[in-house]
């Protein structure tokens, strides 16, 4: 079973990082990853995306044709991606920024606020870890623990309080999807 | 082995290099290939004998590895495509003077400056000895994280044993993917063979001299001879290839590094709908594995060249093959990175074209 996610939205999102800690979580759930990170003349604003692809064999290509779920921070992600995710595949969108409309009727979208979830807790600059618990919350792909355990390995001696807040944070947007299906 | 952890391809390299027993690294920034740069930078400063110096250009890099060398160090350097090119004054002469020397190209699309996407257009520099001289060095094509790591100590035993530079033959995103990666124990360096011919200082001993200037034509004459008899030595010693799904193949796509991860994807895709595709990934692209290829044409009378460049590597394959079967390529140049889903279309067209589909 080999499962496509790209990540994609601003410079400054946490796009990339939302990724890393993802690849690192299934990881140690002991599956195979890669982590394809977009690189480029890149600056706070402009585009970023990354591509991970889950497997329990051997991973071929890193590089995905059509991916099986897309996750968008913002507007333009949208428009890049809807066209290229695989049919029954799942789009999960900040609805906070993301105004336009999914233009596909057999992808499923899943629309989390996840901006706003972040100003309520208090900094926005956790909503990357808010859609990433929503994500692992409908996809099943990896569990909160394996997210959080993900994060504290690669985030090494941050404040407690702070990763008190980040899991606050995907424990909101698994909750989030949850109430919602 | 240490525990399994998910690494940039580039700091694969370093550390696999500060574990191979790589004490002297000298570079010069160039996208996108700065990680590997910077990991030396933190690595060598936590080793005691460790040196690690950003020179002024990339020609002084290769100038102070060669330094290095003589004094019977394990050392690097590493660049991008243009960065290399500076670079091949120095691999001429580490060719020249038998000098062991690891060199990473992570190459981009070219040529001049071009970008700083992946690409594989640095073949023919690689693999034809890209300074002046009639030389060749080792080249070696990693595809993943963990042959990154595999490969980068290779790469310094080779080195060491045949008195040769290696190029370690990378690109952008080899550089930048991250996958899970293990790593050997440290090597003993008190372990490895002495190298009697290195220079430091001749207390007690006659005085040694390691040149390339050598006026007497005769004496060169001599020196290209015995460069080519190691030559033909590495050549019967070390190529490699990986297959996959060649063994019922009716046509074998050969491609190598990024290209054949992306080759893989089809092959494995065109397999589910019953067609019988195969890969051939050349892991040494210098000595080229052209044996395994050759007897590969006894039951495949198709092969499919891909690559990120407009056609390099495909020369090669036509070498080795000498018009025992059909050679078709395709090629993406420039810093594009094709989906699997093209280069299974590609393929598919090829093969049904090719009279190899219908009845099986």
């Amino acid at each position: 079973m080999i499962t496509e996610t790209i990540f994609a939205g601003f410079g400054g999102q946490g796009v990339l990082m939302m990724g890393y800690v993802f690849a690192v979580s299934v990881m140690r759930d002991g599956m195979n990853v890669t982590y394809l990170p977009s690189y480029g003349a890149e600056v706070r604003g402009g585009t970023a995306n990354c591509t991970v692809v889950v497997s329990d064999e051997e991973i071929a290509s890193p590089v995905s044709s059509s991916p099986d779920h897309v996750v968008v921070m913002n507007n333009p992600s949208l428009l890049r991606y809807q066209g290229m995710i695989r049919s029954g595949g799942t789009m999960m969108i900040n609805d906070s920024l993301v105004e336009a409309k999914l233009a596909r009727d057999d992808v499923e979208e899943v629309r989390v606020p996840v901006t706003d979830i972040a100003n309520e807790l208090g900094s926005p600059r956790i909503a990357n870890m808010i859609m990433l618990g929503a994500f692992a919350a409908k996809t099943g792909l990896t569990s909160l623990n394996s997210l959080m355990n993900g994060l504290t390995e690669i985030v090494k001696g941050k404040k407690a309080s702070i990763m008190d807040l980040n899991r606050k944070g995907m424990e909101q947007g698994a909750r989030y999807v949850t109430r919602a299906s | 082995m240490t525990e399994k952890q998910l690494m940039r391809g580039s700091h694969v390299i370093g550390e696999a290099a500060v574990r191979a027993g790589c004490r002297f690294y000298a570079g010069y920034p160039i996208t996108p290939q700065n990680e590997l740069t910077e990991y030396m930078a933190g690595a060598m400063s936590r080793i005691e004998d460790g040196v690690f110096i950003q020179a002024e250009s990339e020609l002084a890099a290769v100038n102070m590895v060669i330094g290095a060398a003589m004094a019977g160090a394990r050392t690097m350097t590493s660049s991008s495509s243009p960065g290399v090119s500076l670079k091949q004054e120095g691999i001429s002469y580490l060719a020249a003077q038998e000098l062991p020397a690891v060199i990473v190209n992570t190459m981009r699309g070219g040529p001049g400056l071009g970008n700083i996407a992946p690409s594989q257009g640095d073949y023919f520099q690689a693999t034809r000895g890209g300074g002046h001289g009639d030389y060749r060095h080792i080249v070696l094509a990693p595809a993943s994280g963990q042959e990154l790591a595999d490969l980068t100590r290779t790469a310094f035993e080779y080195a060491d044993r045949y008195r040769t530079p290696v190029m370690i033959l990378g690109d952008g995103m080899m550089g930048q993917m991250m996958e899970p990666v293990t790593f050997p124990e440290p090597l003993d360096l008190t372990g490895l063979p002495d190298k009697p011919w290195k220079l430091d200082g001749a207390k007690g001993r006659p005085s040694r001299v390691i040149l390339s200037l050598l006026l007497n034509t005769a004496l060169e004459e001599e020196l290209n001879w015995k460069l080519f008899r190691k030559y033909e030595t590495i050549a019967q010693e070390i190529p490699a290839a990986e297959t996959f799904m060649t063994e019922d193949a009716r046509m074998v796509v050969i491609a190598y590094g990024t290209a054949a991860r992306i080759a893989k994807g089809a092959v494995k895709a065109l397999r589910e709908k019953g067609l019988r595709v195969g890969l051939l990934r050349p892991v040494t692209l210098w000595p080229f594995p052209d044996r395994v290829i050759r007897d590969m044409s006894r039951s495949v009378a198709d092969f499919l060249a891909f690559e990120m460049s407009t056609g390099q590597m495909v020369e090669d394959v036509r070498l080795a093959l000498e018009g025992r079967a059909r050679v078709h390529f395709y090629g993406r140049p420039g810093g594009i990175v094709p989906t699997p889903d093209e280069i299974a279309g590609v393929l598919h067209t090829r093969y049904e074209r090719s009279g190899l589909g219908g009845l099986s």
